[in-house]
């Protein structure tokens, strides 16, 4: 991790605060390397293969887990908007599997 | 947490101390409550983290970073860091708080990003104005809203690419400023380096971060962004009844006016005799006018002090000399600001689970 920047210049703040000031921008090359591998994995089940399948891939399941406990509906509706709206592909059965694991292991009747 | 799946892990993200892990991926995570005791500007490790799209740059080059300003203008302008930093440096200590703040406690709970309330913080922003980078561009007659892009990318192309627009004239207010540095630093590369877009008493969503693009457009947005997500009911304190359809709704906006104690957490023991509460108040940017503190669960209230003033996007700090009699309290606290708004007991409570702002309360044992 490097984080540089040239010639800060200590700011005198006017009272309105508004200052004047000159090259306080950042330079040079920041790097981080975001942790791998943290979070919960799909509690096991039928359908979780599924889930694990075809819900990790833009985001990690810990989306998942941290809901409140949500009925069937509310479950199918999260599957439909992941599809419809950020465009998960995703078959129909595989679909329906998802939401009925979904329902079982983190939700509610 | 204190709700249903509220079970997190705390973790050191780079650049940050150990947060609260919403989710690791993309990251997002929440400020300890604690942190807010230590002082009114939150440190920059200590910040809150909040991305959409798990498309994240991990190394960014300052020097070669621009900013493209584009659309309804008359000239584009292709802006580097070095750009910024010779024109006109404005300082604004502000509140970034999520939409989403507190969203787990919404009863009945919604799905979202299961916040508690840490998901805020409070930094002194140093940048240039939007309006002056707007001026340089020169805007079209027929500019209507200003769109604002950063360097973070959907992991799959159908996801909408995340895009935040301001009505024109809201984006060329005074208090609408380009970041490059966080409490004096460049700021963190989760928190949008090396540079994000700041629209004090907003909410956080208008704050993008790694902003890459200014565009100008002459039409309202109509990305998922600000058409579908991020809106709220079109009512007063933004709160329908649960369930209800409709209502017209609006993009979020304004910060909803809130206060907290800090000196101590719900549940807390202490010892009776003289005590200091401290605590937070903030409102979308009219200021504080007073803090109330009521010992009876909001049957009464007295003045709380308002401490040193960092200007009206700040958090306010107050204090209240409380001289606790052993006993069962319920302490409740309550901000008015400037413009006359107010919390309320009552919860609002609205499908996005944004902008609560009830009167929190805190069960007390002094003994
Ligand atoms: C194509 C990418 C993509 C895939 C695949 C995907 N999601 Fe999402 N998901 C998103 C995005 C984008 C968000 C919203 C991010 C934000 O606003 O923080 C999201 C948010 C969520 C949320 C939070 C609640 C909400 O509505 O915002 C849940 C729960 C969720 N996803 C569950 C799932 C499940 C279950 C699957 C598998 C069926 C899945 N996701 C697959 C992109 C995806």
């Amino acid at each position: 991790m490097r984080s540089s920047w040239l010639f800060f210049v200590p700011l005198a703040f006017a009272a309105a605060g508004i200052a004047f000031a000159e090259n306080s921008a950042p330079q040079g090359t920041t790097t981080i390397a975001l942790p791998t591998g943290v979070g919960p994995t799909f509690k096991p089940g039928p359908g979780a293969k599924a889930a694990g399948k075809y819900c990790t891939t833009c985001h990690s399941s810990a989306y998942v887990a941290i809901q409140p406990p949500l009925n069937a509906t509310q479950w199918a509706a999260e599957v439909t908007k992941m599809r419809k709206v950020y465009g998960a592909s995703i078959p129909d059965d595989a679909a329906a599997t998802i939401v009925q694991y979904l329902t079982t292991e983190y939700g509610k009747p | 947490m204190p709700f249903a799946n509220g079970d997190r892990e705390l973790l050191a993200f780079p650049q940050k101390r150990a947060l609260i892990v919403m989710t690791p991926r993309p990251p997002q995570l929440e400020t300890p409550f604690a942190v807010f005791d230590d002082g009114v500007l939150t440190p920059n490790d200590a910040f809150f983290v909040r991305w959409h799209l798990a498309g994240i740059p991990q190394s960014i080059d300052a020097s070669t970073h621009r900013i493209v300003v584009n659309g309804a203008v008359q000239r584009e302008l292709t802006l580097s860091l070095r750009d910024l930093a010779a024109m006109p440096a404005v300082e604004i200590v502000a509140v970034n708080e999520c939409s989403g703040n507190s969203r787990a406690f919404f009863h009945p709970r919604v799905p979202g990003g299961q916040w508690g309330n840490g998901a805020m913080g409070n930094a002194r922003w140093t940048g240039v104005r939007v309006r002056d980078i707007l001026d340089r561009a020169g805007l079209l007659p027929n500019a209507k809203q200003v769109q604002f892009r950063g360097l973070d990318e959907p992991v799959e192309p159908p996801t909408p690419a995340f895009r935040k627009s301001l009505d024109v004239d809201v984006a060329r207010g005074d208090d609408v400023i380009v970041a490059y540095l966080m409490n004096g630093q460049p700021m963190p590369l989760l928190n949008g380096f090396p540079v994000r877009l700041v629209v004090a008493g907003w909410y956080a969503t208008y704050w993008v971060k790694m902003l890459s693009k200014i565009t100008v457009l002459d039409h309202v947005d109509d990305n998922f962004w600000m058409k579908t997500a991020y809106r709220i009911p079109d009512t007063p304190n933004a709160g329908v009844a649960p369930g209800s359809t409709g209502f017209a709704t609006v993009p979020i906006n304004k910060l909803a006016v809130r206060s907290f104690v800090t000196s101590l957490t719900d549940g807390a023991a202490i010892n009776a005799g003289p005590a200091v509460l401290r605590g937070i108040a903030f409102d979308g940017g009219s200021g504080i006018r007073s803090v109330e503190v009521s010992a009876d669960g909001g049957a009464s209230w007295r003045r709380a002090t308002l401490e040193q003033d960092y200007g009206k996007y700040s958090f306010r700090r107050w204090t209240f000399q409380w001289n606790a009699a052993p006993g069962a309290y319920v302490l409740a606290v309550r901000a008015t600001s400037n413009d006359g708004s107010t919390q309320n007991a009552t919860p609002i409570w609205n499908a996005g689970g944004y902008m609560r702002n009830v009167i929190e309360t805190y069960k007390v044992t002094v003994s």
